[in-house]
C-alpha cells in the first residue's frame, strides 16, 4: 500500500522530471530537472530492492556527471534562455518515430511477460534471501568480482584508454 | 526482541524524525553560540554575554534579525536558482543524519525501536550519495547572483568539494575492508567486543586505522568549507564568496547549513572511527541486532539513554576540535590546498588502501582470528605508517624547526632558509 502510494510518487516525479527537461529552455533548469529525474528513478530503485544500484545511480550521475554539466554550462554561461532545441518539423517527426517506436517495445515487453524474466526469473522470496547473506553489496560485488571479473577489468582498461586521450587531446597545442 | 512493525514502525519512524530533527536543530543553535564563546576563549574576551543568562538568549536573538531584516534580490539575479539555493545547501546535511546509528536498540512494549531513523543496507555508500549533491547549492548559489565575486566562490567552492570528496570516499575504503559491511550500525558493533556471537574488533576504528582517521577528519572538514578550508568565502579577496548577494534569513540558511554540516561530519567520524555510541571499557553497552532478527546483549531504556549522552559527547567533541581548528589556523592559499588534495591526500590514500589490504591478507593467511589480537597488529602497522606520513608532510619545518636548520647549515641565515622553501 505504502510502497505503491511511493512508486506513483517516484514515477509521476521521473516522468515529469524527464518531460521537463526536455521541453525547458534554460539549459541550468535542464539539469537541475534532470538531477529530480535521477533522485526519482534512485527512489524506485529502492522499491525494486536494489539499494546499490539506487546508491551508485546517484553518486556517479547526480554527484558527478551532471556537476560536470554543470561546470561546463557556468563556465561557458549558457544558462540564459535558449531557443528549443525542437527546431523545425523534420526533427519532430523523427524524435516522434523514435520515440513511439521505444514505448512500443516496452509495450511489446510488457504484454509479453518479458519484464518478469528480466529479474532472472527470481522470486522476492530468493531476492530477500539472497539480501540478508550476502548484503545489499555483496549481490553486486559477487558475480562483478568472480564470474565478471575479466570483463570488468577490460571495461575499466577502456575508461582509463578514454582518460588517457582526453589529456593527451587537452595537452596538444593548437595548430 | 522483535523489532516494531505495521503502524508501530511508521508511528516509531515520524516520532524518531522528529525528535532527531528538533534535537539537530538545538544543536546547530548551541553551536552558533559555542562557535562565538570558543572565539571568544582563544581571543581573550567575553563572548556573548548581554541577552539572556551567560548569552545564552543570544542565539534567538540572531535568528529574530535574520527574519526581521530586509530581504534583497539583486536584480539581475536568477530569481528562481537564487531562491533554490539555499535549500539546496541546506538540505544534504540534514538528510544525512537520518542514517547515523545514535544509539543501542530501545526497548519497547510494541518492539524493539532501532535509534537510527532509516536503517538502509547500503548506509554507508548514502552518505557518500547524499554528500556528493552537497555542491550544487555552492554552485548554484555563486552562479545565480549573477555578480563576479560570487561566480568565483562558486568555483571555487565546487572545485574544493569536487577534490576533497574523493579523499573522503577514499579514506572510508580501509573501514569497510576491515567491517566487511557497509550498514552502519554493523560498522558500530565491529568496533565493540561480545562474548558471543560473530568476531568483532574489540577496539575502535581510530587505533587499527589511525591514518584513515587522520586523512577522513582533514577531508572532512575541508566539505564543511570551514578555515583553514574556507576559500570559497574568503572574505579578504572574494568578498564573501557565494552568499555575497544574499541577505536576511536567505543567508542565514547558508550559515545553519553550515552548522548542519558541521555536526553531521563530527557524528560520522564518531560512527566510523570512535565507536558511534560505544562507552568505552563497558561491555554491558554491547548491542548487536544480526542480520537474522536475534539481539545479542541486552537493550534497556537506560542503556539507550547513556549510548545517546556518549554518541552525542563524542560529536560535540569534533565540533569543539573543529572550532579550536577555526580560531588557530590561518588560511591556505588556493594551490596549497590543491596540491594537498589531489598531489598528497589521493596518492597517499591509493597506498595506504594497499597496504591495508595487504597486511589483513598476510593477517588472514597467518591464521590470526579477527579479534584484538589482528586489530593490535594493524594499530603497530598504523603507527609507524603515520610517524613515516608526518614526517614527511612535516619536511622538517615543526619537528626540527627552521632555527634548528639554520644552525645546522653554516652560512644560511633563517631569512634565506624560509626563501628556499
Amino acid at each position: 500500500m505504502i510502497a505503491d502510494f511511493f512508486f506513483v510518487l517516484f514515477a509521476v516525479m521521473a516522468i515529469g522530471g524527464a518531460t521537463a527537461m526536455v521541453f525547458a529552455r534554460n539549459p541550468l533548469a535542464s539539469l537541475l530537472y534532470l538531477v529530480m529525474a535521477f533522485f526519482a528513478l534512485s527512489g524506485i530503485f529502492v522499491l525494486l530492492d536494489a539499494h546499490f544500484i539506487a546508491a551508485v545511480n546517484l553518486i556517479v550521475y547526480a554527484g558527478a556527471i551532471l556537476v560536470l554539466f554543470l561546470f561546463v554550462i557556468m563556465l561557458l554561461n549558457l544558462g540564459r534562455t535558449e531557443k528549443s532545441d525542437l527546431r523545425g518539423p523534420l526533427y519532430r517527426i523523427i524524435g516522434i518515430v523514435v520515440a513511439g517506436a521505444f514505448f512500443g517495445l516496452l509495450l511489446v515487453m510488457l504484454r509479453g511477460g518479458h519484464a518478469t524474466s528480466m529479474a532472472g526469473g527470481m522470486g522476492q522470496a530468493t531476492i530477500d534471501a539472497m539480501l540478508e547473506s550476502q548484503g545489499a553489496v555483496g549481490i553486486v560485488a559477487e558475480p562483478m568480482f568472480r564470474s565478471y571479473l575479466v570483463p570488468f577489468e577490460i571495461t575499466s582498461l577502456l575508461l582509463l584508454v578514454a582518460i588517457v586521450g582526453a589529456i593527451v587531446l587537452a595537452r596538444r597545442k593548437a595548430p | 526482541m522483535e523489532a516494531v512493525t505495521g503502524t508501530a514502525f511508521v508511528v516509531a519512524t515520524i516520532l524518531k524524525t522528529i525528535v532527531f530533527f528538533i534535537i539537530l536543530l538545538l544543536g546547530v543553535a548551541l553551536s552558533t553560540y559555542m562557535e562565538r564563546k570558543v572565539a571568544g576563549f582563544m581571543q581573550d574576551r567575553s563572548g556573548p554575554n548581554r541577552v539572556g543568562p551567560l548569552g545564552l538568549l543570544q542565539v534567538m536573538a540572531d535568528g529574530l534579525k535574520f527574519i526581521l531584516k530586509e530581504e534583497v534580490t539583486p536584480g539581475t539575479a536568477h530569481k528562481k536558482f537564487f531562491i533554490l539555493a539555499p535549500a539546496l545547501a541546506l538540505f544534504p546535511a540534514t538528510v544525512l543524519f537520518g542514517v547515523i546509528p545514535l544509539g543501542s536498540p530501545l526497548p519497547t512494549p510494541w518492539g524493539r525501536v532501532d535509534m537510527i531513523v532509516a536503517d538502509v543496507p547500503v548506509g554507508f555508500l548514502y552518505v557518500l550519495a547524499i554528500a556528493s549533491l552537497a555542491v550544487y547549492g555552492v554552485v548554484m548559489a555563486g552562479w545565480s547572483s549573477n555578480s563576479k565575486y560570487s561566480f568565483l566562490g562558486g568555483l571555487r567552492g565546487s572545485a574544493q568539494m569536487i577534490s576533497y570528496e574523493i579523499g573522503l570516499a577514499m579514506s572510508l575504503v580501509p573501514v569497510l575492508m576491515l567491517a566487511g559491511n557497509v550498514e552502519m550500525p554493523v560498522l558500530v558493533s565491529m568496533q565493540q567486543s561480545f562474548a558471543a556471537g560473530p568476531a568483532t574488533y574489540g577496539m575502535w576504528f581510530i587505533l587499527p586505522l589511525m591514518l584513515s582517521g587522520f586523512f577522513f577528519i582533514v577531508s572532512g572538514l575541508a566539505e564543511t568549507n570551514r578555515v583553514p578550508f574556507d576559500l570559497p568565502e574568503a572574505e579578504a579577496e572574494i568578498v564573501g564568496g557565494y552568499h555575497t548577494e544574499y541577505s536576511s534569513m536567505k543567508f542565514g540558511m547558508f550559515f545553519l547549513g553550515e552548522y548542519f554540516h558541521l555536526i553531521t561530519t563530527g557524528a560520522l567520524i564518531s560512527v566510523f572511527f570512535l565507536g558511534g555510541w560505544d562507552i568505552p571499557f563497558w561491555q554491558g553497552d554491547n548491542i548487536r541486532v544480526l542480520a537474522d532478527g536475534t539481539v545479542i546483549g541486552d537493550p534497556t531504556w537506560w542503556k539507550t539513554l547513556l549510548t545517546l549522552v556518549a554518541f552525542t559527547m563524542k560529536t560535540t567533541f569534533f565540533v569543539v576540535f573543529f572550532m579550536f581548528i577555526r580560531w588557530t589556523i590561518p588560511r591556505f592559499r588556493y594551490d596549497q590546498l590543491m596540491d594537498l588534495g589531489w598531489k598528497v591526500f589521493i596518492p597517499a590514500l591509493m597506498a595506504y588502501i594497499m597496504l591495508t589490504a595487504i597486511a589483513i591478507f598476510a593477517l588472514d593467511a597467518a591464521g590470526v582470528p579477527v579479534g584484538l589480537r589482528f586489530s593490535a597488529a594493524l594499530f603497530g602497522l598504523n603507527f609507524v605508517l603515520m610517524l613515516i606520513f608526518l614526517f614527511a608532510l612535516d619536511r622538517g619545518r615543526l619537528v626540527m624547526g627552521a632555527t634548528a636548520r639554520t644552525r645546522a647549515v653554516p652560512g644560511v641565515t633563517a631569512a634565506t632558509a624560509s626563501e628556499g622553501d
